[in-house]
């Protein structure tokens, strides 16, 4: 079996986005792990830009880590005493854990191979540039089309100007008089 | 194929040197090892030429400087017109020590000035220079600049947390405020071009422009200009250096090199942006005879892109600084506002109009961005009329009072 150069970028981007991951939960010092969450994160757009998903990459850019890490570091700095934590982030249940990790693991791996099994499958399919290029134009259609997802749509909009509307009315200085 | 001297050099006017390259080797070389070498040679020579191109600017930008201030400005190194300033300036930084303070957060201090910089550079990829000439030419290319320039937000905040200093941490605050800001009237001005292009890659976008988007849609082109120079930090929106206020901003605690990447970065980041008006509002690369001759056609591209900057420098040396609470009102009381009654009529007349021609759609379009404009100065003369009148009622209240307080101790 040869590997390309795609497998390989695959394993960097993987092991990059895991890495960090596992830095995550186990640093001490909470900045320390806000960064390797964004590494995480960034990780993880490069798996959409593997797969050429170049608007969902920019996406989780822009979204995870252009706003929701900040918004992460600012509540970090407001709270200064979070970064002197001296336990340890481990419990008493790890053992346990790891043992139920192992086996959801191998009961996903099992899943996966009796649904396709690994003779049958031909690798990802081939997807033509001009699908690709009229991706964003067909995603934007599919969210405002009666028969696709224009309520979801509507529902998550009037649910997003509630939250501003609310958020304003929060910081609204109370009236002087 | 056999390599042909003169054939090669016609390649090279045509800026497709590799695709004559890749035609000359097709059959000795694997073509993903040309498809790799050019790649890298591409990136290679896009990084190398904006880490260039900064000494220069720094020279430009002084020079212009000096000259609207009625000094000279740099004349003493590299002959009569100084133009090696930069140079020496660059080999000073060079030698500097490389100070770190006392409690730093060493990770997140030396990783910011990395991440700016490679951010300032990843945004160039999407840049179309020449006629089917960037770095590629992604189908989400103009959202693609947005996501990354949000990245760079990051950097800031790592520089003011991780440098233990009080003064960054406020500038990075100031920065974050700032930059969060403008990006909403800029993304929101950027839609209209995209709406009336139907794309949102770069190279889409500049294909469309048969008439240059400033004369179709000035209002959103002033609206992209006014966030651009927010963006950027750059006067008169520059609280975020203010030094006479918080000597330096974020990266107070830089010194040497590490200074001198955040230098870089700001002077990349504002050629950027001159590119990317360039690219959306300016035509791009056209101009007469740029379609037969790529070359020509970026010729045309970096003559607009450096009178861009030009404007960036002259705006610099001509305005004041704005307060904080301007900068936000400005903003959200008049930008975010002013844009989205703009992408409202942009896209109910580019709908109405469907189907008319080109040069009618374009001139119901102008007009309508006129009349907006129009509007919304009238409605700043008025809000300006009025604060005045209130400062005024309040000052003559202060001035009773004061005359009340002088009769009763007389009394």
């Amino acid at each position: 079996m040869t590997i390309t150069i795609q497998q390989v970028v695959f394993i960097i981007i993987s092991a990059i986005t895991l890495i960090s991951a596992w830095i995550v939960v186990t640093d001490r010092n909470l900045f320390h792990a806000a960064i390797a969450l964004m590494a995480s994160f960034a990780g993880v757009a490069g798996l959409y830009i593997l797969l050429d998903a170049g608007f969902l990459a920019a996406s989780q850019l822009l979204v995870y880590i252009g706003a929701i890490s900040i918004l992460i570091i600012f509540a970090i700095m407001m709270t200064r005493r979070l970064m002197q934590t001296t336990e340890s982030p481990y419990n008493s249940q790890w053992r346990w854990g790891i043992l139920g990790a192992l086996l959801a693991f191998i009961l996903l791996a099992v899943l996966i191979f009796q649904t396709w099994p690994a003779d049958t499958f031909a690798g990802p399919a081939i997807v033509s540039p001009a699908t690709l290029r009229g991706s964003v134009t067909d995603l934007g259609e599919a969210l405002v089309s009666v028969d696709q997802f224009v309520l979801p749509f509507e529902v998550a909009s009037v649910l997003l100007l509630a939250a501003l509307v609310g958020a304003i009315v929060i910081a609204r200085p109370e009236d002087s008089q | 194929m056999a390599f042909d001297i003169v054939q090669f050099l016609e390649s090279i006017v045509k800026l497709e040197m590799f695709d004559y390259l890749s035609k000359v080797w097709a059959g000795d070389v694997p073509s993903w090892l040309i498809n790799g070498v050019s790649d890298i040679a591409g990136v290679l020579i896009i990084c190398t030429f904006n880490l260039l191109i900064v000494l220069f600017l720094i020279w430009f930008e002084r020079k212009i400087i000096a000259r609207i201030q009625d000094r000279i400005g740099p004349n003493r190194v590299g002959g009569r017109y100084g133009l090696l300033q930069p140079v020496a300036d660059a080999m000073k930084l060079m030698t500097k020590e490389d100070l770190t303070p006392a409690g730093a957060d060493k990770i997140a201090f030396n990783l910011a000035p990395l991440i700016v910089v490679v951010a300032a550079l990843m945004m160039w990829a999407v840049i179309p220079f020449a006629p089917g000439v960037s770095g590629t030419n992604l189908n989400v290319g103009v959202f693609y600049i947005l996501a990354i320039s949000s990245v760079s937000v990051v950097a800031l905040i790592l520089a003011g947390w991780g440098s233990n200093n009080k003064y960054a941490l406020l500038g990075a605050f100031r920065s974050v405020a700032q930059l969060v800001s403008y990006e909403v009237p800029m993304i929101m001005a950027l839609l209209i071009p995209i709406i009336l292009a139907g794309t949102m890659s770069t190279q889409g976008i500049v294909i469309q422009q048969s008439i240059w988007y400033v004369f179709v849609v000035p209002l959103s082109a002033l609206i992209f200009f006014i966030s651009a120079l927010a963006e950027l930090g750059r006067t008169p929106f520059d609280l975020l250096e203010a030094e006479s206020e918080i000597v330096a901003g974020y990266h107070i605690e830089y010194s040497g090199m590490k200074f001198a990447m955040f230098f870089l970065a700001e002077f990349i980041g504002t050629l950027f942006m001159a590119a990317l008006f360039t690219t959306i509002y300016l035509g791009g690369w056209r101009g007469p005879g740029a379609v037969q001759y790529p070359i020509l056609g970026l010729f045309y591209f970096s003559l607009k892109m450096f009178f861009v900057y030009f404007l960036f420098v002259w705006i610099r040396g001509t305005l004041p600084r704005v307060r904080i609470d301007q900068l936000l009102n400005l903003n959200w009381k008049f930008l975010v506002p002013l844009v989205l009654a703009l992408i409202l009529v942009v896209a109910l007349v580019s709908k109405t109009m469907e189907g008319a021609e080109e040069w009618k759609t374009a001139a119901v379009l102008l007009l309508s961005n006129l009349i907006l404009g129009l509007l919304a100065l009238d409605f700043i003369r008025r809000y300006a009329r009025q604060q005045r009148s209130e400062s005024e009622e309040v000052v003559e209240v202060e001035e009773t009072i004061d005359t009340q307080t002088v009769t009763t101790a007389a009394h």
